[in-house]
């Protein structure tokens, strides 16, 4: 197949599929395929209902069967509007080819999942009814198919991949694609609102799925089709919408997430988005100190603990030592001052350090914190913090006689304890998402960025590198200390191991640092998906929370090796990783970089 | 452009600058002994010597970067506080010899952290975002982008600073130094790594930035370029201050030669073939035309 390859790849330059077969038949395989894999969803899958779902139904799909036919049907689009089929050639703008490439890819991966745990359920070969050998073979024949179709880049006659793995590779690059073409405003306002509303309902399905083997499908299906949509160009063009129409985006973004505990019916499911939501902003603060300034901060779980500890200190719960009751906002305010103060206490003496000797000492002071908590007890010191035992019986909080622990019936819908935080926790989201790029966008964030590109060029630019760096610090703490006092609440009580280095459940400083790198540092929506993910994933898969910290370590590894930038790119951070030359050349030059096909 | 702070003296007027016995010892090795500079308001002086002669050191002992063992560093009158950003503060902006610009930075960002010193907009400005925080953005951006045009690099504002070429990288330092609206400007080799036609256009610049009031410190290895720049120069060698003066006085001293070439053992057997060669390049030198003096032929080897 190689040596074939490489004979042919001179005279059929624009070609460059993986597998040489013509590009007619090859779309017609395809097409047959996806057809194929759409229909077999129909079929019955296993005999017994002992497996998730109900896959033994013909007339009608049910559970995973439902992601391979939405594979497949995203397949069968993308594929149309490759052909050129008039209607639907708006959904591929970028690179038609690669995007069906990774689709069918994706519909075998769950496809085949989905046999092979039905096999490894029940017990066997036997387990699986026709429709399922059906199911994975057309997904099979998608996927040979779409890998005989031409590559959306052209292959450099001079240099053609030199092995297979680098013609899957080269298969999947896609060109950028150009400018939307003009729309009426309201259409646009139309299709940012239902992107959100579409990444909302695929994030309440995530959260929703009821058993581990729905929720891997669904992983694998998300991870595929995601990467799909952007070579065909489609995120691309959105976010040339949503950079027109910001305010919109913004509106759209907090209604979708606002709409989140309206779509729960069950509470356990909206304290999983109440989770993420403290982890996130937790993240997004530590970002500022990370992503922004460059500082290495492996402690900050810290000023979470002081806020959570401040809160719960003047919350009235009845083993507080202090025994005051502060309303809420005040109960915030002093919160991010202790965290403030804390911030700056630690900052001072260590952020006259760079890089590695500042993550130690940061290591260390995390580490402080929580000794030092565990040890107020009233045995090795004043009695404050009730020692390892923390601050049990935090009360509910009560918000202009709005009791947040109770159920409350709004719009219709029975809102529960966690749907309630939920939605106190997305307005502080909303606070620090502001803060964050107020700040970025700014002279205090341009000077952040310069100290992290190179403190002693900044130093002589005139920037007081020592003040700023305790800025970040400072903002940073604050942050996370109002974070804090919210979660205080949430969890009812606050106790030292919470505040770990590691441990299994974030947020923990190993997982908020792994959150900002996973999610793209600098940016605000990367943290806030890096924390979902890193969340979600072991509050869905119980077999993964043993081994976590493993397949934590092996994620990473990975990430770094082939997208260093992280999931959602600061434009600076994947110009830095992937330095093609003149990726960011303005406007006016898009010819020069559809030429490089980026 | 910078007249609101740099007051409107003629040529000549008023000291800058003002170094005195500077010295700066890194444990055993003393890298600058005892040098002292003066530069005048308007004037552009040059600082060269052969590599390792101390005069990257001398110019971090007046930025700030390092702390000299002794002497003191004026500007103005006043004493040079030890901390560059105070220095940049005070109206004293540099470039780097290797090249550090803020990479993964737009060129108008670049610009817009110089302005760092000249704006004032803290924290709480930024998050309230007020008339005055809009206003003082759009100063800055406008600031920024009339030193873009007067670099020529306006066209360019939106790449990254990595991208940019070379010569133009030199260009964006400036830009990025004269942002700070300094009094005097300090160029640590600003012509490295380029071929004539940039030489030319860099000194064209220099003296457009002296136009405008601003003194200007230059280290630099090409001396026909020096020599065709400066109103004075000084040679640093091995720490000290050998020469100082017009640049003619400085091409015809016998011991700036020595400590660039090194002085010639008599009765060597190769003495002959030596002067053999050094008379056919000073030939070779006056065909083309340069029209530097027969000592200055072998400035491609300082």
């Amino acid at each position: 197949m190689n040596t074939l390859e490489k004979n042919t790849a001179p005279e059929t330059a624009p070609a460059g599929g993986v597998l040489p077969l013509p590009p007619g038949p090859a779309r017609l395989v395809a097409l047959v395929g996806a057809a194929g894999t759409f229909v077999s969803t129909f079929l019955s899958w296993t005999y017994t209902e002992e497996f998730p779902g109900n896959l033994t139904v013909y007339g009608y799909p049910g559970g995973l069967q439902l992601l391979t036919l939405t594979g497949a049907l995203l397949t069968l689009l993308f594929l149309l509007s490759g052909s050129g089929l008039r209607g639907l050639r708006w959904l591929t703008p970028g690179g038609p080819n690669s995007a069906v490439r990774l689709l069918a890819l994706g519909t075998l991966g769950v496809t085949g999942y989905t046999v092979g745990a039905i096999i490894k359920n029940l017990g066997g070969l036997i387990n699986v009814d026709p429709g399922g050998y059906i199911a994975v073979v057309m997904a099979l024949i998608t996927v040979i198919g779409a890998l005989g179709l031409p590559a959306d880049v052209p292959v450099d006659p001079e240099k053609p991949p030199a092995n297979p793995w680098a013609q899957l590779v080269h298969s999947l690059k896609a060109p950028v694609p150009g400018r939307l073409r003009d729309m009426p405003g309201w259409v646009e306002i139309v299709i940012i609102s239902a992107a959100f509303a579409l990444g909302l309902y695929i994030f309440t399905f995530g959260i929703d799925t009821d058993y581990a083997e729905l929720f891997i499908g669904y992983m694998v299906l998300v991870s595929f089709a995601f990467p799909a949509v952007g070579r065909a160009g489609l995120t691309r063009q959105l976010g040339q919408l949503t950079a027109k129409h910001r305010n919109v985006t913004v509106t759209a973004a907090f209604v979708a997430a606002f709409a989140f505990p309206f779509t729960q019916s069950n509470d356990a499911y909206a304290s999983i988005g109440t989770n993420i939501l403290i982890f996130a902003t937790v993240a997004l603060g530590l970002n500022v100190v990370v992503g922004l300034a460059g500082l290495l901060d492996l402690g900050y779980v810290a000023f979470l603990g002081v806020g959570a500890y401040t809160a719960a200190l003047v919350s009235g719960a009845p083993t507080s030592s202090i025994g005051v009751t502060f309303p809420f906002w005040a109960a915030v305010l002093t919160g991010a001052a202790a965290s403030l103060v804390f911030g700056v206490l630690i900052g001072a003496p260590t952020l006259r350090l760079r890089g590695d000797y500042l993550a130690i000492v940061t290591l260390g002071f995390g580490e402080i914190f929580r000794i030092g908590v565990q040890n107020l007890d009233g045995d090795s010191g004043p009695d404050i913090t009730n020692g390892p035992n923390g601050i049990p019986n935090i009360p509910e909080l009560e918000i202009l006689g709005f009791n947040l622990g109770e159920e409350h019936t709004i719009l219709g819908q029975e809102l529960g304890r966690f749907s309630n935080y939920f939605l106190l926790m997305l307005l502080f989201t909303v606070v620090i998402v502001t803060i964050f790029r107020r700040a970025d966008q700014s002279r205090i964030g341009r000077a952040w960025v310069a100290i992290r590109e190179d403190e002693t060029a900044a130093r002589a630019m005139g920037i007081n590198a020592f003040r700023l760096k305790l800025l970040a610090f400072a903002l940073g703490a604050t942050l996370a200390g109002m974070a804090g006092t919210v979660q205080a609440h949430v969890t009812y009580t606050v106790t030292p191991t919470q505040y770990k280095f590691v441990e299994a459940v974030p947020p923990n400083s190993a997982f908020l640092l792994a959150a900002v790198i996973l999610g793209g540092m600098g940016t605000v929506s990367g943290p806030l998906i890096g924390a979902s993910l890193l969340y979600l994933i072991p509050a869905k898969l119980q077999f993964v929370q043993e081994y976590q910290l493993l397949l934590f370590g092996v994620a990473l590894v990975l990430l770094m090796r082939f997208r260093p930038e992280g999931l959602i790119a600061d434009r600076r951070k994947q110009l830095e990783f992937h330095d093609t030359g003149q990726l960011d050349v303005p406007k006016e030059d898009t010819d020069l970089s559809k030429k490089v096909g980026v | 452009m910078a007249s609101d702070t740099i007051p409107a003296k003629g040529q000549g007027g008023g000291t800058v600058l003002d170094a005195r016995g500077v010295t700066m010892r890194f444990g055993g090795l003393t890298a600058v002994r005892n040098v002292d500079l003066t530069v005048d308001q308007g004037e552009i002086v040059g600082l060269i010597g052969p590599n390792g002669a101390g005069k990257t050191t001398f110019f971090n002992c007046m930025t700030g970067l390092y702390i000299p063992t002794e002497g003191t560093v004026r500007y103005k009158g006043t004493v040079l506080p030890h901390r560059s950003h105070r220095v940049t503060e005070a109206g004293i902006a540099r470039t780097f010899q290797n090249i550090r610009l803020f990479a993964n930075m737009t060129v108008l960002e670049n610009v817009l952290v110089g302005r760092h010193t000249r704006t004032r907009e803290g924290l709480w400005s930024a998050l309230l975002r007020g008339p005055g925080f809009k206003k003082a953005e759009r100063t800055s951006e406008a600031r920024a982008m009339e030193l873009l045009e007067f670099t020529g690099l306006a066209a360019k504002r939106d790449h990254l600073a990595r991208n940019l070429p070379y010569g133009e990288q030199r260009k964006l330092e400036i830009a990025r130094a004269l942002a700070s609206e300094p009094g005097l400007l300090l160029l640590d080799e600003p012509t490295a790594g380029m071929n004539p036609q940039e030489t030319r256009a860099t000194r064209e610049l220099v003296f457009a930035i002296r136009e405008q009031g601003i003194s200007v410190l230059v280290i630099e290895h090409d001396m026909r370029f020096i020599f065709g720049l400066c109103d004075r120069v000084a040679v640093l060698v091995q720490g000290e201050k050998l020469v100082e003066g017009t640049p003619d006085v400085v091409q015809s001293d016998d011991r700036v030669v020595a400590a660039y070439l090194g002085t010639p053992f008599e009765g060597v057997p190769e003495d002959e073939a030596v002067a053999e060669v050094t008379a056919a390049e000073d030939a070779l030198a006056k065909n083309t035309g340069s029209g530097s003096t027969p000592k200055t032929s072998k400035e491609g080897d300082a």
